[in-house]
């Protein structure tokens, strides 16, 4: 025990308590300076991680901006949607969560895997949308289920609600998933992965206006991703209001008179150039695309032989056939080569350059006038006067009526037409120009190819005798504080100028056409309106005119070689106020097909306006 | 027999310092579990239990005068050692490794009795050859096997923690004992050499542990999330911390092991330096005052008893804090009167009462 004590006593022993206890201090004294680096120094990094990591910003799409009518009346509405996400920071196995959300969604595994690896593109905290637009009761399955469902966000969003289904599509488009161009493009800023634009039409042209500016909300959640508390919200803003110069109920007749047939319908305001109805048909079904098409339905629209995506009105090109004779009776008028009486002997044929060339009554119309000529669209009457004419002297005049050019419709898509002339052919063929292609020429047939808002737009300059007028589609642009954006203005393109007595003649000649008995285009025919109009009929494929036609077993011309029907109409013929073009694709025949579309559309129209009379512009 | 002394130097200070930091600890478990599902009994009532019969246990250890132990240290080394056995061939697995003991209303870790059986039996044998001069490198083969012998086995089971800690008490029971100079460079050498095989020998997810302590941001999601969320719960904490129950980290389940392991971090997250700084200053209070308990021991064998208990304190506080604060890899060491557990508790309140055993008989000859 005597030696314990000695042990302990000797100064080194006792210097090791002292060695220890500094060895100690020494230590936490390291451990603070940490604490002190970790609490002081990088306080302001670490409080910023630390609120990174229990906030999370949602955003918050903002609905896009309703479409009305010239009236007011609702045509693309906002409605709440469901939508599935997945935030991939939060999964540790994602295979397994998977097989558990598949059956809830009633999709397959490999479904929701696909969009899992499409997902992998994005930063790791941008939820991974997996089901678009799913119902109610899905929604609320996933919820009730969300404890086994690890990082699945469901969420609310506005999408489209097109309220007159197909109606104008082709006016209004559709929307889409961005694209990486897009996105990169820099006109999309506000815009992430996943997120629907305006793919076409005024949805895309119109896209700055219609898409709103995103909400925020800040959100704490715990590490499983829960939503505990929201700490900030600032909402969306809605999109501006769009108001059309489309009229609902006339849209509406032009849909229904158009039936089931394909080809395109277009009602002008003469005055204003105001689109009042717009029908290209097949039309497709804008809602399909709002939770992103499927490949199946899409290969199906965009290979449809009839071509629905297409909206005909600006983007089809047809030969204009008859309803091309009235530039070709202007023009002769205004060149003095035919006055109005000037009389055509027409036996049915007429031959150029060794060609005969006949008229569409094989037995010839006998003595015909202008009149006559316009009314009983006898073809040899514009063979010879055209041919006198010349095509450059032709093609000039149709130019003036706005045809071979873009009409200046204000979204995209429109198509030039073709108006030939000597030096297009040069130029285009390196082949001279050939007589007996201005004859063609002068019956709108050959190379001569117009959309149907050209032959509309030509149509109003003919009744308001010679106002070439921009067509206009948006009436005007609001917010939501009543603040005016945008508002269109009659715009004209230019003046087109005749002498009063051509523009009577040819009117004098259109009214005939549906108001006198062997008129061409009496299915268009109204009691209580006088309706000038111009039928065509005009063939698909060029050929030479006295080839056989081939028929089918059932002694009809096959589906593809008919010939398209048109209609060009006015009305009222004494104070115009609305222009038609309408073309059925191989309707057969002008007078009968495409006639009574037009005559249903001015009827009315003519209704319409005796229902409101002091809405009316003007 | 009973001696009036034992009462009137009974070390109160010890066992105050030892209630305040139970006590704040209690406190903090009830913050770090605060959104825990209230229908289960809570968490901080569970360790309040524990510390009531931790301090019983200390009590008990007080009643009996330490120097019987010098006689039992053998018996109780070999005991330890069996237990160790006996979990390896038929313990309860948990966690991957093979720890327990079910004992019903415990959970009995070998790992955690042999700290107590290794401080006895080494006490026992520095308090019989510590001599002025120091040890030579072939003195020490003797302890140097009765200490490999359980090490071995804990890394069997495996838990490296605990076989470190051994190491560790160890270690600094040796040099306190005294070593000559070419010893301890002889031992830092064979040290060295023997962590580098040590690597190779390292399970997997061990490894993992320490490459992630290396670079804890190479994966975030990973092995480096309880490093990382660590770290940011006690720097977000800042000077003077976001107040009780107010910890983002902690409070919204970012910290993992928020209750054992990380308990400091919901601390230093709520109470900021300040109170990191106090409770540190606490504990090395209670490692000073330790060390003081050594020197006035009446014998060898307290003073080696006290050196001992305090280095196993000492070396679970230091490995834990620097675990949570980012300086040491993490290897699942408790925080001592800290963390949530019973067994950690236990092992803790018998050093406590082994020390005051030790305080209360220092004029005892």
């Amino acid at each position: 025990m005597g030696l314990d004590i000695k042990w302990k006593e000797l100064p080194v022993v006792q210097g090791r308590f002292l060695f220890y206890s500094a060895a100690a201090a020494v230590i936490f004294l390291l451990l603070l300076l940490r604490l002190w680096y970790l609490q002081v120094i990088s306080y302001e990094d670490l409080q910023n991680r630390s609120v990174r990591n229990r906030t999370r910003v949602l955003s918050l799409d903002a609905p896009r901006g309703p479409i009305f009518d010239r009236n007011g009346t609702l045509l693309v509405d906002n409605r709440p949607a469901f939508k599935i996400s997945v935030m991939r920071q939060e999964v540790e196995d994602h295979s397994l969560l998977f097989e558990r959300l598949a059956p809830l969604l009633e999709v397959e595994v490999s479904e929701l895997e696909e969009r899992w690896q499409m997902g992998k593109r994005f930063p790791v905290y941008r939820p991974v949308p997996l089901a678009e637009d799913v119902s109610r009761e899905i929604m609320e399955r996933v919820q009730e289920y969300s404890v086994d469902l690890p990082g699945i966000l469901t969420e609310v969003r506005p999408v489209r609600d097109y309220l007159e289904h197909g109606s104008a599509a082709h006016l209004i488009g559709y929307l889409g998933e961005i694209t990486e161009k897009e996105l990169q493009s820099g006109s999309f800023d506000q815009y992430r992965g996943g997120d629907f634009v305006g793919k076409t039409a005024l949805e895309r042209s119109f896209d700055s206006y219609l898409r709103g500016e995103k909400g925020e909300r800040l959100v704490e959640v715990d590490v499983q991703g829960k939503l505990l508390r929201q700490l900030q919200v600032e909402p969306p803003r809605p999109g501006n209001k769009i108001y059309l110069t489309l009229d609902r109920e006339l849209q509406r007749a032009a849909d229904e008179a158009f039936g089931s047939q394909s080809g395109a319908a277009i009602a002008l305001d003469v005055n204003s150039g105001e689109v009042l109805a717009m029908v290209s048909r097949p039309t497709f079904n804008p809602a399909l695309f709002v939770k992103g098409i499927a490949s199946d339905e899409w290969r199906a629209l965009a290979q449809d032989s009839r071509h629905p995506l297409q909206n005909k009105v600006i983007g089809g090109q047809y030969p204009p056939g008859s309803t091309f004779k009235m530039v070709v009776a202007l023009a002769a008028l205004r060149e003095g080569i035919a006055g109005p009486e000037h009389s055509v002997d027409c036996q049915g044929d007429f031959v150029v350059g060794g060609s005969r060339y006949r008229c569409w009554k094989k037995k010839g119309h006998g003595p015909t006038d202008l009149k006559k000529a316009l009314s009983e669209s006898c073809d040899v009457w514009f063979y010879q006067i055209g041919l006198e004419l010349g095509i450059d002297k032709l093609s000039a005049a149709a130019k003036e009526f706005g045809l071979g050019a873009p009409v200046g419709y204000p979204l995209p898509g429109e198509r030039s037409g073709l108006m030939p002339s000597q030096d297009w052919k040069h130029r285009r063929y390196g082949k001279p120009w050939y007589a007996g292609e201005t004859v063609i020429a002068s019956i709108g047939q050959g190379f001569v190819l117009a959309t149907p808002m050209q032959l509309a737009v030509m149509m109003a300059a003919i009744a308001n005798n010679g106002t070439l007028l921009k067509p206009q589609v948006i009436r005007q642009v609001e917010d939501w504080e009543g603040n005016l954006l945008l508002q269109s203005e009659r715009e004209v393109v230019r003046q087109i100028n005749y002498s009063p007595q051509a523009w009577k003649a040819v009117q004098d000649g259109l009214v005939a056409v549906v108001n006198t008995p062997r008129g061409t285009g009496q299915a268009a025919y109204l009691e209580d309106v006088i309706v000038a109009g111009k039928t065509g009929t005009s063939q698909v494929v060029r050929r030479k005119s006295d080839e056989e036609e081939e028929l089918d077993e059932d002694g009809e011309i096959p589906y593809r070689f008919r010939p398209h029907a048109l209609f060009v109409a006015y009305a009222p013929a004494e104070k115009p106020e609305i222009a038609i073009a309408v073309v059925v694709e191989h309707g057969q025949s002008g007078g009968r097909a495409a006639g009574p579309i037009a005559k249903k559309i001015i009827k009315r129209y003519m209704e319409l306006k005796g229902n409101h009379p002091a809405g009316q512009e003007e | 027999m009973f001696d009036r002394r034992l009462v009137s130097n009974f070390d109160w200070v010890l066992l105050l310092t030892v209630l305040l930091l139970a006590g704040i600890g209690v406190a903090n478990l009830y913050s770090a579990t605060a959104s825990w599902n209230p229908s289960a009994t809570p968490l901080y009532l569970k360790q309040l239990l524990w510390l009531s019969g931790g301090v019983t246990i200390a009590l008990i250890v007080c009643l009996f005068d330490y120097r019987h132990l010098e006689f039992f240290a053998v018996h109780f080394y070999w005991v330890s050692v069996g237990l160790l056995v006996y979990v390896l061939v038929l313990g309860k697995t948990s966690m991957g490794a093979t720890r327990w003991i079910n004992l019903g209303f415990f959970n009995l870790q070998p790992g955690e009795v042999i700290k107590i059986g290794m401080i006895l039996l080494l006490a026992r044998i520095f308090a019989k050859t510590a001599n002025p001069f120091g040890f030579g490198l072939l003195e020490l083969w003797k302890p140097a096997l009765w200490l490999l012998l359980p090490v071995i086995l804990i890394l069997k089971e495996p838990d490296l923690g605990t076989a470190m800690m051994v190491i560790f008490i160890a270690a600094s029971m040796l040099l306190f004992a005294g070593l000559k100079r070419g010893t301890i460079i002889g031992l830092t050498l064979i040290g060295a050499l023997l962590s580098l095989v040590g690597w190779f020998g390292l399970h997997d997810y061990q490894r993992a542990r320490i490459r992630t302590f290396m670079n804890p941001e190479a994966d975030p999601l990973g092995s480096g999330y309880h490093i990382i969320q660590s770290k940011i719960a006690i720097g977000s904490g800042g000077f003077f911390g976001k107040g009780f129950i107010q910890g983002t980290q902690s409070q919204l389940s970012f910290l993992p092991e928020r209750h054992t392991d990380f308990a400091f971090s919901v601390f230093a997250e709520e109470w900021g330096f300040t109170g990191s700084f106090v409770l540190l200053m606490l504990y090395l209070f209670l490692i000073v005052w330790g060390l003081y308990v050594a020197r006035r021991a009446a014998d060898r064998f307290g003073l080696f008893l006290a050196v001992g208990v305090t280095a196993m304190i000492f070396w679970h506080i230091v490995v834990n804090l620097g675990m949570v604060i980012g300086l040491l890899p993490v290897v699942g060491v408790p925080l001592p009167l800290f963390s949530y557990g019973g067994t950690s508790m236990v092992t803790t309140m018998i050093g406590v009462g082994l020390l005051m055993n030790v305080s209360m008989r220092r004029f005892m000859f």
